[in-house]
């Protein structure tokens, strides 16, 4: 475009470009490489791969690097990304039977076909600084990996893992899957109309924000909701994405995604038919996003509640106060425009207010 | 988040397509814009891609320019009606470095396409001229319900009479018509529509113009228009007139007028200068200049 002479505007753009460049380069020692965002914050950009909704972790790490840190932001040039790729295809539906996994505990038991598998958590460190780590150098890290592969013996555990709930349903507990051939609601490609399927409800918790969707999740179990959750499996791993080969259209595994998968039973529900069985609810997210995971399963538990008892008693059963809510991208953006000039509907505002004070006041000048 | 960083530019002629968005969203872009100036006034949905910029700062204005751009259209974009405005400076300079060979002007005359938030030109606009306007909030009935699914069945039913509920309510409270803008326009005799934050003062320039109008609004990702020489009339009682915003001096009784070209007809900014007095200024930087540039060539 050729070039307009503006005022103003693009000298100050510019300058806070150079200012916010200027803050991550000053007195900052190296450029932090790619690989270690994605190694040493790996929960961090865990966060920015499932709210962007484009598994690409080498720019979730440079979309870190160059909004300061920021997830929001960083989800957010994800997405942007995103709307310049044209979509290519689609993948079979995954088993998550499949998945390659590095971590799995069920609350429901106390033991599980396959075993509890702690693998790697805060949840049982004592959150006390570590003060050594003020002042690490490449040899410790060294040290620690040497440390870890040196004296373990080859493993032999299995690829895959029974999902806990397949006992449940066994006996009868929880309702037996119905297979569903429905093609998915895409929201990339159609927006939310009310109602929407689960699947939409699904896709639109698995890119949100994950604060969102823990407030909204916290709501309903702390009293707004009677949601009552049991943790019945949560896994995280890798799991093989299979898509159909452009020519003999028979599914090819073309890479591994990491997900977290949670599922939790709630408390049983009087059925109109048969006797009252468990209900389920479903989390599943990019990356490694336990509180996401469960948050979500939470909701769409909740959701479906409301919906199948027809009334909606509290926010986190509503699917519109839900699901048009918990997304980072267009949350955020809406509350930093609000920073943007507002003069033109401010003078409006001033004008309708001189307006009805000047009613007001002659009605008093004709009562007094 | 930085637009206007070099590195930025460098990228984006090897990694980015013409007017950023792929094909298949522009396309789907142009048949949700046919279907809007079909219906008009009805907020049509679409999938709302996720632009570079964020949600809230016009990205369903951005998506129907990208979508409308082409290598020989000439582009202007304002915020608040000016040229300057961080945020339109911010738009246009996303545009010059998406959409090689278009141009871009500050004329209102010699624009074929014009982004806007908040005001329509003072310049009445011409046939071969499309408005394109960012949009907050597309629909007028959340103001009295806030649940879509219902909305959507208010709108079919052409079922307004909460929207005049309100409006009664607010001559009884304060003997006025509170809307300062957003204000709710019918459109060719069915739909209401949501003007965008335009103030009063715009909205009597809907009404059967020559120019094409589209409102984007992406975070809610629905696209409607007012198609040229269509009703699109104020909605108020018969005894209670639409009114504009007046920019009277309380002392003089006199319309205030642009403290640059003098002007006493065009939407002013009111704000106060270094002293700390009022002063009013035309909102629509364009208008002032052209009438600067007049009158020192008249001098």
């Amino acid at each position: 475009m050729a070039y307009v002479a503006i005022r103003g505007g693009e000298e100050a753009i510019a300058g806070s470009a150079r200012i916010m460049d200027a803050l991550r380069a000053m007195g900052a020692g190296d450029p932090i490489e790619l690989d270690q965002i994605t190694r040493q914050m790996p929960l961090l950009h865990s966060r920015v791969l499932s709210e962007g909704g484009l598994y690409h972790p080498r720019l979730a790490a440079l979309a870190l690097k160059q909004s300061l840190g920021d997830s929001l932001e960083a989800a957010f040039f994800l997405r942007a990304y995103r709307s310049t790729k044209p979509r290519l295809g689609e993948t079979v539906p995954h088993d998550t039977r499949a998945m390659r996994v590095t971590r799995r505990v069920s609350a429901a038991f106390k033991d599980i076909p396959g075993g509890q598998m702690l693998g790697a958590t805060p949840d049982y460190l004592h959150r006390l600084f570590r003060f050594e780590l003020m002042d690490e150098g490449a040899e410790t890290f060294q040290q620690i990996t040497r440390d870890w592969f040196g004296n373990r013996p080859a493993a032999h555990r299995p690829t895959t893992f029974p999902k806990v709930l397949d006992t449940l349903r066994d006996e009868g507990l929880l309702p037996p899957l119905e297979e569903d051939d429905t093609p998915p609601f895409d929201i990339t490609r159609t927006p939310l109309i009310f109602p929407v399927p689960r699947s939409a409800q699904l896709a639109t918790m698995a890119r949100g924000e994950t604060g969102g969707l823990l407030a909204l999740a916290y709501s309903n179990m702390r009293g707004y909701g009677d949601v009552h959750p049991t943790v019945g499996e949560l896994r995280v791993g890798y799991l093989p994405v299979m898509a159909p080969h452009p020519v003999t259209g028979k599914p090819v595994e073309i890479g591994e995604v990491q997900v977290t998968e949670c599922e939790i039973v709630a408390m049983f529900e009087k059925t109109d038919e048969g006797a009252p069985v468990f209900t389920l609810g479903y989390g599943a997210c990019f990356g490694h996003n336990e509180v996401k995971a469960i948050a979500m399963a939470v909701l769409d538990r909740a959701i479906s509640v409301a919906a199948e008892k027809g009334s909606i008693k509290n926010p986190s059963e509503d699917p519109e106060f839900v699901l048009l809510h918990v997304d980072g991208i267009e949350s955020m953006g809406f509350c930093t425009h609000y920073k943007m000039p507002h003069y033109v509907t401010f003078q409006s505002d001033m004008d309708r207010l001189r307006a009805a004070r000047d009613k007001a006041e002659e009605a008093s000048d004709v009562s007094n | 988040m930085f637009p206007t960083d070099t590195m930025a530019q460098g990228h984006a002629g090897a990694e980015y397509g013409f007017a950023f968005l792929d094909e298949d969203a522009k396309r789907e872009l142009r048949r949700t814009i046919f279907k809007a100036v079909c219906i008009p006034g009805h907020q049509v949905p679409y999938a709302s891609r996720e632009m570079p910029i964020a949600r809230g700062f016009g990205t369903g204005g951005m998506q129907l320019t990208l979508a409308l751009l082409g290598p020989r259209d000439c582009v202007k974009v304002i915020d608040q009606g000016a040229d300057d405005s961080v945020n339109a400076a911010n738009i246009r300079a996303f545009f010059a470095l998406t959409c090689p060979g278009v141009s871009g002007t500050t004329l209102t005359e010699g624009a074929s396409v014009i982004q806007t938030r908040h005001r329509i030109p003072e310049l009445p606009l011409r046939k071969d001229q499309i408005l394109v306007f960012q949009v907050p909030y597309p629909d007028p009935l959340v103001l009295v319900e806030p649940n879509a699914a219902m909305r959507r069945r208010m709108h079919g039913r052409a079922d307004y009479a909460r929207l005049w509920v309100k409006l009664y309510e607010d001559m009884v409270a304060f003997d006025e018509i509170t809307i300062s803008h957003r204000y709710p326009t019918r459109i060719n005799g069915h739909y209401i529509i949501d003007p965008s934050p335009i103030p009063r003062y715009d909205v009597p320039k809907l009404h059967q113009a020559d120019c094409l109008y589209l409102f984007g609004a992406g975070r809610e990702k629905r696209i409607y228009a007012v198609p040229p020489h269509t009703d699109a009339i104020p909605i108020t009682f018969a005894d209670v007139p639409f009114t504009v915003e007046e920019f009277i001096d309380r002392t003089t009784g006199k319309r205030h007028c642009c403290r640059r070209c003098g002007a006493t007809d065009s939407f002013l900014d009111e704000f106060p200068d270094d002293a700390g007095n009022r002063v009013f200024q035309c909102s629509d930087a364009a208008w002032c200049d052209s009438r600067l540039t007049v009158q020192e060539a008249a001098e």
